[in-house]
Order: C-alpha cells, then sequence, then structure tokens
C-alpha cells in the first residue's frame, strides 16, 4: 500500500477534516514539536534534506528559498510568509481538494514555514472562485485562533503568528509571484522586476515567502516523519508524493495522490482509466496549460520536476490535460492563447500584443481564413515570449503549448491552411 | 456616501495590512457585496474613505475580473470557457445558453435577471464543463441540464 500522506485523513464524502479530528491523527503535533526546541534554521534544513521541491508548477526548492530569508534580531519587522492559493493553471485543480478537505493541515504547514523564516504575519491568497475553500479556510483559522494555535506565544513559546485569509479579486497574474505580491498590496498584479527577490523584498518591501498549497501541506509531514521518510515516498530524486490530475476524455478523470515520479502511462491508464471508447490518444500537456504537449512515445517518462525534459516539457502542476484525436489541436492551442492573452496584465509588449496577435491567427486558421506563412509567424510570436523578453512567466508558458503543438501537430496547422478549414468540425 | 456596515467591513480589513491603500481590493469587493456592481459614485465614496485618487482606484477595480464596473443582473452566470471545459463540450453549453437567456457574453437579459459572462478556469477540470451562478458551483453541464440549474435563481 503506498503512503499518501497528503490525503489520508480526507473524507470520501468531501466534508472536512475539522480541528479534533486533525488532532485526533497527530495534527499540530509538528509545530509543537518545534516550538519545544529545534531552532528555524533546522526546520529548513530538514525540508532540504527532504527534496522538497515547489509544487506551484516551477519546482524550486523549497528549504533553499527558505534559507534566503534573513534571519535575527536585526532584521526589520515583518517577515511575511504567503501561500499562494490562487490555482488559476488551466487545467489544474489540485490545491483546491487540499484546502477544502483538510485544511488545517495547510495551516500547520504555513506555521511551520513561518516558524522556519521567522515570519510574523502569514497571508492566505486565496481565488475568490473558490467559495468553498474560503469558508473552511476561515472555519479553520478561527477555530485554531480560539485554541490559540495562532495568535501571541504559541503553545507557551516565544513564537507569535498572526494568519489571515486574502481573497483575491480575479485575475491569472495574481498566481505570479511578485503579481501577487502587487495585488495583496491593493494594487494592479502587475509583475515586479527580479532582482530583488521577495526574500530580500518582498510584500511592503519585507523580506517574503511565497509558497504553493500543496507544497506548504507537505511540511507538516515532514517534520513528523523526517526527510528520509519524505525521500523514500518518491520513486525518483524530487522528495515526497504528488497530486496527479487527469481531465479530457478519459475514461475516470480525477486526482489522485501517488508518488513522485509516477510514469505518466501509470496516471493515463491505471488511475484513469485510459482513453474512452471511440477516443484514441494524440498528446497530453503535463501539468496545466503553461506546459509542452508531450505525445505517445513520452508516456513511459516519469512526472518529477525533471523526467519530462526528455520530451522537452515538464511537470508544472501535475495535472494533465489530454488530446484526443477528435479533438482539433489548432482548436485547443487557440483556446489557450485566448485564456493567456485575456489574462495577460499588460505590462510587457510581446506578452499583451503578441498573446493577441497569436490569437488572431489562430482563430482565422480555425475559420478558414488561414493563410500560407501564419506557422511561420507563429513561430516568431512563440519566439518573442521567451525568457528574458518579458518580466513574468506568463508569455514564456504561453510559448509552451504553441511551440510543442507547432512540432508535434505541424501537419493539422498545414491542413488548416490547405483546406480553408478545420477538418474537425 | 459609504454605510456603515461598508466601513465596518472595510476597516476590519484594514487591520491586517500596514497600509491604508492595501485594503482597496477588499474594500472594492465589500462595496460590491453590498450594491451588487461599483458604480462611478461608489468609487468617489471609496476614494474618498481611503485618500486615493478615482484614477488610482479605477485602474485597479478594472484589472480585476469580479470587479463590475457596470450593473449586473440579480443573479451573474459565469461559464468557464478554458481548456478541460472546452473539451469536454464547452461551445454546446454556451449555445444553449445563450439561446435560453437570449443574450451573449457581456450581456444581461431584458428582465434583468442574468447576467451571462466567461471566465477563467474554475479549477474542477475532472468534472468540466463548469459555471458558477453567484459563486455556487454547477459541473457536468450539458445542453439538456442548464434549464434546470438556472431555476432555483429567481
Amino acid at each position: 500500500m503506498t503512503d499518501t500522506p497528503l490525503t489520508k485523513n480526507m473524507h470520501a464524502d468531501g466534508s472536512p477534516v475539522d480541528l479534533a479530528e486533525y488532532e485526533a491523527s497527530g495534527g499540530y503535533q509538528a509545530i509543537r514539536k518545534v516550538l519545544g526546541g529545534i531552532e528555524p534554521k533546522q526546520v529548513t534544513g530538514m525540508v532540504k534534506d527532504a527534496v522538497l521541491r515547489g509544487r506551484g508548477g516551477a519546482g524550486f526548492p523549497t528549504g533553499t528559498k527558505w534559507s534566503f530569508v534573513p534571519l535575527g534580531p536585526e532584521v526589520p519587522n515583518p517577515t511575511y510568509l504567503v501561500c499562494n492559493a490562487d490555482e488559476m493553471e488551466p487545467g489544474t485543480f489540485k490545491d483546491r481538494l487540499l484546502m477544502e478537505r483538510d485544511p488545517h493541515q495547510l495551516i500547520e504547514g504555513m506555521m511551520l514555514a513561518s516558524y522556519a523564516i521567522e515570519a510574523d504575519v502569514a497571508f492566505i491568497f486565496l481565488r475568490n472562485e473558490y467559495r468553498l475553500c474560503a469558508e473552511r479556510l476561515a472555519r479553520a483559522l478561527s477555530d485554531a485562533c480560539a485554541k490559540q494555535y495562532l495568535g501571541k506565544k504559541i503553545f507557551g513559546s516565544d513564537y507569535s503568528l498572526e494568519m489571515h485569509l486574502h481573497v483575491s479579486a480575479g485575475r491569472y497574474m495574481c498566481g505570479e509571484e511578485s503579481g501577487l505580491l502587487n495585488a495583496l498590496e491593493g494594487k494592479r498584479a502587475n509583475p515586479r522586476l527580479k532582482p530583488p527577490y521577495p526574500t530580500t523584498a518582498g510584500l511592503f518591501g519585507k523580506p517574503t515567502v511565497v509558497n504553493n498549497v500543496e507544497t506548504l501541506a507537505c511540511v507538516p509531514h515532514i517534520v513528523n516523519r523526517g526527510a528520509e521518510w519524505f525521500r523514500g515516498l518518491s520513486r525518483t530524486r524530487d522528495g515526497g508524493t504528488k497530486l496527479f490530475g487527469v481531465s479530457g476524455k478519459v475514461k475516470r478523470p480525477g486526482l489522485w495522490e501517488a508518488p513522485m515520479g509516477t510514469l505518466v502511462r501509470e496516471i493515463l491508464e491505471d488511475y484513469a482509466g485510459g482513453m474512452r471508447d471511440g477516443v484514441k490518444f494524440r498528446g497530453l500537456l503535463p501539468g496545466g496549460a503553461s506546459t509542452d504537449f508531450i505525445v505517445e512515445s513520452d508516456l513511459d517518462l516519469p512526472m518529477d520536476f525533471g523526467g519530462l525534459a526528455k520530451a522537452g516539457s515538464r511537470m508544472g502542476t501535475g495535472t494533465m490535460i489530454i488530446l484526443d484525436d477528435g479533438t482539433c489541436p489548432v482548436g485547443m492551442v487557440r483556446n489557450l492563447m485566448q485564456f493567456f492573452s485575456r489574462e495577460s496584465c499588460g505590462w510587457c509588449t510581446p506578452c499583451w500584443s503578441g498573446l493577441q496577435w497569436a490569437e488572431r491567427l489562430l482563430g482565422a486558421m480555425e475559420e478558414g481564413a488561414g493563410e500560407p506563412g501564419d506557422i511561420e509567424k507563429l513561430s516568431e510570436l512563440a519566439w518573442m515570449w521567451a525568457p528574458g523578453h518579458t518580466y513574468c512567466a506568463l508569455a514564456p508558458g504561453a510559448a509552451e503549448p504553441l511551440e510543442s503543438a507547432l512540432k508535434h501537430f505541424r501537419d493539422d496547422f498545414e491542413r488548416h491552411i490547405r483546406e480553408k478549414r478545420c477538418p474537425y468540425s | 456616501m459609504l454605510s456603515a456596515e461598508e466601513i465596518h467591513e472595510i476597516e476590519a480589513e484594514a487591520q491586517h495590512y500596514p497600509t491604508r491603500e492595501a485594503v482597496l481590493i477588499d474594500a472594492l469587493r465589500i462595496v460590491q457585496s453590498h450594491r451588487g456592481w461599483v458604480s462611478d459614485d461608489a468609487l468617489r465614496d471609496l476614494a474618498e474613505f481611503l485618500h486615493m485618487t478615482e484614477a488610482d482606484l479605477d485602474g485597479v477595480a478594472s484589472f480585476y475580473n469580479l470587479i463590475y464596473r457596470k450593473p449586473v443582473g440579480r443573479h451573474v452566470i459565469h461559464l468557464c470557457d478554458s481548456i478541460s471545459c472546452w473539451i469536454e463540450g464547452y461551445a454546446g453549453v454556451r449555445r444553449a445558453l445563450a439561446a435560453r437567456l437570449g443574450v451573449d457574453f457581456g450581456e444581461t437579459t431584458k428582465d434583468g435577471r442574468f447576467t451571462f459572462l466567461p471566465i477563467v478556469c474554475l479549477g474542477c477540470c475532472d468534472r468540466a464543463p463548469a459555471m458558477l451562478v453567484d459563486g455556487e458551483l454547477h459541473v457536468h453541464l450539458t445542453p439538456d441540464n442548464i434549464a434546470g440549474a438556472l431555476e432555483k435563481y429567481a
């Protein structure tokens, strides 16, 4: 039986694990243990040893990020921890589960992270549409405050921590770390120039760590059971389990916790039950809209942070979107470009202008008005979105499905132009 | 003028931030929750209350997808038009909804009952296609089951 620490306490009926039940299953023991005499740096050390990497998509080593935060009495207060719960990557639906079903696991993870970086204030930055998460997190925070697990001098220690829930007003850009910080400061969620990185100058100019929900939910388990155990959950070098999801025309769309490094094929076939009758597999985006398509010959690669590099892709959020043979790849990419174009904050020209252009070219192709040369124009646009040409990763993310679709499904693009119609409609 | 209730709620959120301006997004949400949308008058009231300019406020208000700077109907439908819903039949659901409501995206029905808007991925891709009505999630939509889903919103 595979160990599934993140989801093991969750109820099948969808109701949340409440405070009493969370504690009965060993909850809030990790923070007690740490406050009983483990130094912040040791907590960071454990997380480093566990090889926990950021589950928001980029995979940055969590302990390393924490180690960039200045510690000690001379550091100007406050230091902030921000939980990025702005889950808006198309095709991604994993953090919702963690917040709806086991909110205290996240809160304890945030407490441990906060302690490790000596944070005084922690925010959960939640997307507006996740109403049930908001209700359950608010309830969990209020229950934790009532028992004085949050606030002044937690568990009789000298450590104090405030924790607040911020509900966003909705924009994909808020998921970008520096855009999120601007949004939390009451501004437009435009990205900031880096460096300085948030760990030095983040929220309100103070040292700030921004971590994803799933990343933080792993931390209590690392502290309770140790780095070696956490590494052992994985089949590869990246520690832990991972929430994997599948959407599209498979038999059982859904979300599962499985060892890091589980093969793409196992997730697609064993967990999601393979393709529905009548449709065939053509390709998939491994982890949200901002990842490169992979195809049949790549299915035996492992889902971890480096495993898909051989196929020119990456795990991203770990929630796959499946392209079947009855769905138009050009239409799929057009839908993705519409999304990126609409959600672009308008700060960098290659992004706002280039995405609109790509959207128009693909729209024309779908409607039978594609021209010779459009494919080359699309390639040029994708080049314009390369890292370094814009402030943030929105445009580079948009380039990934576009460039890889042009590579894997080029015939489809050419056919749209040649036949002056969408062959799938 | 902001109501006493609005001020009370905004002040409660403002305590969490070191600057006055930081509460702006919460404040816009709060005002909208009381008034249905953020009118020019509401924006002016809020600007005065936060000691900010209306232009600054509008720059922020117009940036966020879920702040309405135009009046909306009694109920707001947000139909997800992102990738997983698109694969699973979003187009048919949109056509059926538009036909039933007699309006398309960005419009409000003549009786003021519904405003129909698109929304980015709602994070329930395994239950696609999906929509929110007044924030309430409806999943596994088909052209045939949307009428039933809308019935309860009078």
